[in-house]
């Protein structure tokens, strides 16, 4: 039976992660390489490798830590932030990189979707889509870190994403991102309702409850989460030790 | 040394780092001389199974691959073309690709049904493990997939998979010659063990 996917994101800021200083037994604080080593140990299913620098060298360093995160994983992960470009996409291919997410610049210039994928594959293409309700009760995608409102509203624009080749939709409701209260299991399910493509859940989780149930009763395909692993509170292994027991397939 | 085909099907990197954790020696190449003097070859490919057969073609292998004597491992697309043809065409018509037919296997796309995604993308697990390629392995154990057409169960079955209704070939085997639809070289441990045998025959 298909597995759920337990999946830990990394945020990277000049090649080291910014998050996860809590990490226990970690040596070398936020060595990225190393972080998703132990990931990937503790049984993640895949890894999401975010570049957040803001500089054209932290970029460049980026790209060099792809190459290493590559040679040394044996799992599939998907690097994005800032891609905003068909050759941008090919250069992290060629570093290793199984998939590449791609956000604010797919809402800019959706062709850039199709781009990708009829290069490289709709397996690697993955759209992000950070939404929050709007006072009208639509679900609309917003851009850099949910500050700026577009009109793209949630549903159609995943739709469209998934008609323009995207492989995955990674969706986060900037409404519950870094609240730790759960995430919303209706719109999760709804959009399942709509798209052929697997729908992953972002942003919320506080507990394996609540993971549980976005992937339940949310009916997404996989989970990305980072602070619950980075700080420690769990480990990757204990969250899926604890789906497993209560029926949920995922690998182990 | 281990002879991986490159004939411009995807990204060879992974495979790459993968036979580089093992330590193995390999080489990248499309020249025919230096596969048939290889002691293992790996056909990898991602992407489409008509594009696969005409590049194939066009480098002049498609007629020396199944006449290779070495053990030969073809991964994903590269185990379609080991079989007899595949539903997938180079302009996505409906047709049929002939394709190397090593393998006694007909590949398909999966058939719509509802909830069911495809392409069949994630972990999932493995059953009727048989043979040498999975020696040492645990029962029912997990590996990567992503692909949209399959091989149904035959007589080269060496292990299977479900996903929705269909029981698919996960790995192929006839005499030398071995596939996995899966991706060994994305299948953490698991797939690790796997390329390890491989090594070994």
């Amino acid at each position: 039976m298909l597995a759920k996917r337990i999946i830990p994101c990394l945020d990277v800021k000049d090649g080291k992660v910014v998050k996860g200083i809590n990490f226990l037994g970690l040596k070398e604080v936020g060595d990225a390489v190393e972080l998703g080593r132990r990931y990937a140990e503790q049984g993640a299913d895949e890894l999401v490798y975010l570049d957040i620098s803001a500089t054209r060298e932290g970029r460049g360093t980026f790209v060099s830590l792809v190459r290493k995160v590559a040679e040394t994983l044996n799992i599939p992960f998907t690097v994005g932030g800032g891609i905003s470009s068909l050759e941008a996409a090919a250069a992290l291919l060629d570093e290793g990189a199984d998939k590449i997410t791609i956000n604010s610049a797919a809402i800019a210039r959706p062709e850039l979707i199709g781009e990708i994928a009829t290069r490289f594959g709709s397996q690697f293409v993955v759209v992000a889509i950070d939404a929050r309700q709007c006072a009208d009760g639509l679900w609309r995608a917003t851009t850099h870190g949910g500050t700026r409102e577009t009109s793209k509203e949630l549903f159609s624009w995943a739709r469209e994403a998934q008609e323009r080749g995207a492989g995955e939709i990674l969706f986060t409701s900037m409404d519950h991102d870094g609240t730790a209260g759960g995430y919303p299991c209706g719109v999760y399910a709804a959009l399942n309702g709509q798209l052929s493509i697997p729908v992953i859940a972002s942003g919320g989780a506080g507990s394996v409850a609540d993971i549980a149930a976005v992937l339940t009763e949310g009916k997404a395909d996989a989970a990305l989460a980072a602070s619950i692993f980075h700080y420690g509170q769990y480990t990757v292994g204990q969250v899926k030790s604890e789906l497993a027991r209560q029926g949920i397939a995922v690998r182990l | 040394m281990v002879a991986i085909i490159d004939y411009g099907m995807g990204n060879l990197r992974s495979l790459e780092n993968a036979l580089d954790r093992l330590g193995a020696q390999y080489v990248v190449t499309s020249d025919l001389e230096e596969i048939l003097r290889a002691e293992r070859v790996i056909l990898p490919g991602v992407g489409n199974a008509g594009g696969a057969m005409r590049n194939l073609r066009e480098k002049g292998l498609a007629d020396w691959i199944p006449s290779l004597r070495r053990p030969v491992l073809g991964i994903c697309v590269g185990m379609q073309v080991l079989c007899r043809d595949s539903e997938e065409t180079l302009d996505g018509n409906p047709g049929t690709t002939p394709c190397l037919g090593v393998f006694d296997a007909h590949v398909r796309r999966f058939p719509a049904e509802p909830g069911l995604k495809v392409p069949h993308m994630g972990w999932n697990d493995l059953g009727n493990l048989d043979g040498k390629l999975f020696t040492g392995l645990e029962k029912g154990p997990y590996v990567y997939f992503v692909h949209s057409y399959y091989a149904g169960t035959g007589p080269d079955t060496v292990a299977t998979c479900r996903y929705g209704g269909v029981l698919l070939s996960a790995a192929l085997r006839y005499e030398n010659f071995y596939g996995t639809q899966f991706h060994p070289e994305k299948s953490g441990d698991v797939g690790e063990a796997i390329l390890k045998n491989f090594m070994k025959l």
